[in-house]
């Protein structure tokens, strides 16, 4: 359902620090694929993503969701069925904002802005619901302003803000890398807990390998720009760490060991 | 003498506070510093002191300024979001060619409205509160402004507004334009200011191109001591503070003007409150240092 075909990304085009960040990237999405992606730093994981979010232009090639090209769409109108959590836990809400506003302005996603009351009884009760779904007591803390919550509790708001209106796609990256391994552990719960309830169709980016094979059907790795290495189904679930630092090597000579990829095998 | 001096600081605070909310929607809302303020407060009272002397009905003209202030926001906003121009220059380059544009409706620097009738003629209460029929239609329009406001931040599109300069990476990603927003809000602003303009023109009887110098600073000022006052946390306070904040800032400027400082030292002694107040938290906070080190 979701297609890039030949897409080339390079940032600072024309002078001597070009760089190109995505070259020529195939890649077909299946309806329910929950791909990961690994690769280590500057492999260009995060600019396959934004590119698909629709953060800036590509430099060629396209990019087609459900039969429809949504290359040149704005990424606010991609928002519409896009879903997004950001490794930053600051960014996917509003900090000045309570916890009620931030999931009303996600539950009117696909409504039109308006002079409508963004928060009635109505979708209080859907709030109150949503939230005590993701188990953390927020549901009775409604009123509490984003700032004053953990990175933990943002990252579990902001990924329910980007599934509480079912996504096409959800787009992940590395929205656990900044939290402490026992919150991380969490979100990953919910993360999948949510994924599989929905049955959405995701791309993960992550750093951590043995996440990469624990969660979703299908793999990717990354490096220079490229998609090195594709592997689903039931190949994918016979996998080890150690398979796929073999490829890797075998792949790129440089070796994956400089990489922050091997800070988290564990 | 005492009750005139208070009570003209206090009609006057709330007529600038119009304008101070309308400061507050851009740099502390919408997180948008704009200067466009100097000129579309003068716009307003261009507008209705030209429309007055023409002969329309002044209430029809506070509509009309209030528009015309609506079209300035615009402008600040198109330059800034479909042009590129950095918000800090878009508001000049607006203010810069308002100067010309209030000229031109003016068709001269000054026009005096003594012998003409302003809102504040046709409005008239009877029996003994007749004397407050400034003040009281004064705050009339306040309350107003005040309620719709309120209320619009409570919409989709006030959240939207809100979340816009709080977090616009958030606000795209739920689907919201936040170049339209911005826009919207500088609209709403300046709408404000320049009502708050024609109102200035028509209670002071005149309408002068160089009313409008220092504004913006006159209306931080009022923002600031409005937040150092009421708190920052909840815009149901904020918003009337602001209010409050302007009318102490007039206050002052009066006592200074009393205590036998010239006119001409008031955007001086301006600079100096807001410069003041915008420096409190790092005064207090070396001052809280020293005190830390003493108590160890």
């Amino acid at each position: 359902m979701l297609k890039l075909i030949n897409v080339t990304k390079t940032f600072n085009t024309n002078t001597f620090n070009a760089t190109k960040a995505l070259k020529n990237i195939e890649l077909e999405v299946k309806n329910n694929d929950f791909i990961t992606i690994i690769g280590g730093n500057g492999a260009g994981k995060s600019t396959l993503l934004n590119s698909i979010a629709g953060v800036f232009d590509l430099t060629c090639g396209d990019i087609i969701l459900s039969d429809k090209d949504i290359t040149d769409m704005p990424e606010h109108k991609r928002a519409n069925f896009i879903g997004r959590v950001f490794q930053d836990p600051l960014m996917g809400t509003s900090p000045e904002m309570t916890i009620e506003e931030n999931l009303s302005m996600a539950l009117n996603k696909d409504t039109n802005l308006s002079l409508k009351w963004a928060v009635n009884k109505k979708k209080r009760g859907r709030i109150k619901e949503h939230l005590s779904e993701i188990n953390l007591g927020l549901e009775n803390r409604l009123d509490t302003k984003v700032k004053f919550l953990s990175g933990g509790q943002r990252q579990a708001l902001t990924l329910l803000m980007a599934t509480i209106i079912e996504p096409e796609i959800l787009l992940l990256d590395e929205h656990t890398a900044a939290l402490d391994p026992a919150t991380a552990i969490k979100i990953n719960e919910l993360t999948q807990k949510i994924i599989s309830n929905h049955k959405i169709t995701t791309l993960m980016i992550t750093h951590n390998m043995k996440d990469a094979l624990n969660f979703g059907n299908r793999l990717l790795m990354m490096n220079h720009g490229k998609i090195i290495f594709d592997v689903q189904g039931q190949t994918k679930k016979n996998m080890t760490i150690n398979h796929l630092l073999e490829i890797f090597q075998k792949k790129h000579k440089q070796g994956f060991y400089n990489d922050r990829a091997i800070l988290s095998l564990a | 003498m005492y009750l005139g001096f208070l009570v003209t600081s206090l009609e006057q605070g709330l007529i600038y506070g119009i304008m101070a909310i309308g400061v507050y929607i851009t740099f502390r809302i919408l997180d948008f510093a704009d200067l466009t303020v100097d000129g579309s407060i003068t716009l307003g009272a261009a507008v209705s002191a030209k429309m007055i002397i023409i002969g329309y009905n002044p209430f029809l003209t506070l509509i009309v300024a209030t528009f015309a202030g609506g079209i300035a926001g615009t402008i600040t906003g198109f330059l800034n979001t479909k042009l590129n121009i950095a918000p800090l220059l878009s508001g000049i380059l607006t203010m810069t060619s308002l100067y010309s544009i209030n000229l031109r409706i003016m068709g001269r620097p000054n026009i005096p409205l003594i012998s003409n009738e302003t809102i504040f003629d046709l409005f008239y209460i009877p029996y003994n509160l007749s004397s407050y029929n400034e003040l009281i239609l004064i705050l009339l329009v306040v309350l107003v402004v005040l309620i719709t406001l309120i209320l619009f931040l409570k919409t989709k599109l006030g959240f939207a507004l809100r979340a816009t300069g709080d977090n616009p990476v958030m606000v795209r990603s739920m689907a919201i334009n936040t170049k339209n927003i911005k826009m919207i809000g500088l609209i709403i602003a300046n709408s404000f200011v320049a009502l708050s303009g024609s109102l200035i023109g028509q209670y002071q009887g005149f309408a002068d191109i160089s009313m409008g110098i220092g504004t913006i600073i006159a209306g931080l000022a009022s923002v600031i001591i409005g937040e150092v006052i009421i708190g920052r946390d909840s815009f149901y306070f904020i918003i009337p503070g602001i209010i409050i904040g302007s009318v102490l800032y007039r206050g002052s400027i009066s006592f200074a003007l009393m205590s036998g400082f010239a006119a001409s030292d008031l955007k001086l002694l301006t600079a100096l409150i807001v410069i003041l107040f915008l420096s409190t938290p790092r005064i207090k906070k070396y001052l809280g240092g020293k005190i830390n080190v003493k108590t160890d």
